[in-house]
């Protein structure tokens, strides 16, 4: 038996508080990329009750992303658009899941993350990385972005942090470690930085902009 | 002088130049020239001034 939208609205207004939750609930957010850390960051932000999740991806569901990325076996071939969008739909019936099945470059970003408050970069790549962050400044100078840099390897969750490098920038990670090293990547840490994306864009939604 | 990353540094030149100096891959980074985004298409013809203040940050891959 699936709770009516009333239900989940005020199970979480309960908690976060009514006005609080308002934000939340009408807080439109685009994650780009659902690998390992946008998947993590898009539930972690459907089960807080965010109200629109844009969520954009061009890739498959591959064997090796199971490691950690929040996908099922079964689901093993499927765009990650859908699949993501069947586990959002879930966890959160309600939120409103908006994907696009397409690579994100220079020339897409304009048109396709013009109506998105907030910019969550979760792509795997450093170049894809750059080019997100430098499109959406050149075009949006007005938005947040919460990207993700440095979270490979096993090296200690607690070197993993929010730091705001721009006005509008925060990057979360160590900063360091690069998946290109050779020293893999484990659901533990990319779920630390997952975290820190996720509660940063909460932060952001609020209204308070301090790391 | 300028301010790179919050540390002094005595440099005259474009952007494109203090990313060749500093050893960045300027396909990596995002900068910021006081507080302003620096388009990757105007790396080569921005120039640095004395005063100035940049941010200059570096992605590394993983996700």
């Amino acid at each position: 038996m699936i709770p009516s939208e009333k239900e989940v609205y005020n199970a979480l207004a309960e908690r976060h508080g009514e006005d609080l939750q308002k934000k939340i609930s009408s807080a439109t957010v685009a994650v780009c990329g659902i690998g390992g850390l946008g998947s993590n960051i898009a539930i972690a932000l459907a089960r807080a009750g965010v109200g629109q999740l844009h969520i954009i991806d061009f890739d498959r569901v591959d064997i090796s992303n199971l490691n950690r990325q929040q996908y099922f076996a079964e689901q093993v071939g499927l765009y990650k658009t859908d699949a993501m969008t069947e586990n959002l739909h879930r966890i959160a019936p309600y939120c409103r899941i908006v994907p696009d099945c397409v690579r994100l470059d220079e020339n897409n970003i304009p048109e396709l993350l013009r109506n998105d408050d907030i910019i969550c970069e979760a792509f795997d790549s450093a170049e894809a990385k750059a080019v997100l962050v430098n499109s959406v400044f050149e075009n949006f100078p007005e938005k947040y972005i919460i990207s993700g840099s440095g979270m490979a390897g096993l090296d200690s969750a607690n070197t993993i942090t929010t730091r705001r490098v721009m006005k509008r920038l925060y990057i979360c990670g160590d900063g360091q470690t690069d998946v290109d090293d050779g020293t893999g990547l484990f659901s533990s840490r990319v779920m630390v930085c997952a975290g820190h994306q996720s509660n940063m864009i909460l932060r952001i939604i609020a209204g308070d902009f301090n790391v | 002088m300028i301010t790179v990353n919050g540390e002094k540094l005595d440099f005259t030149g474009t952007v494109a130049e203090l990313l060749d100096v500093l050893e960045y891959n300027g396909k990596r980074v995002a900068v910021e020239l006081n507080e302003n985004i620096v388009p990757k298409a105007d790396y080569g013809s921005t120039e640095v001034s004395d005063g100035d203040k940049l941010e200059i940050v570096r992605f590394v891959g993983g996700g």
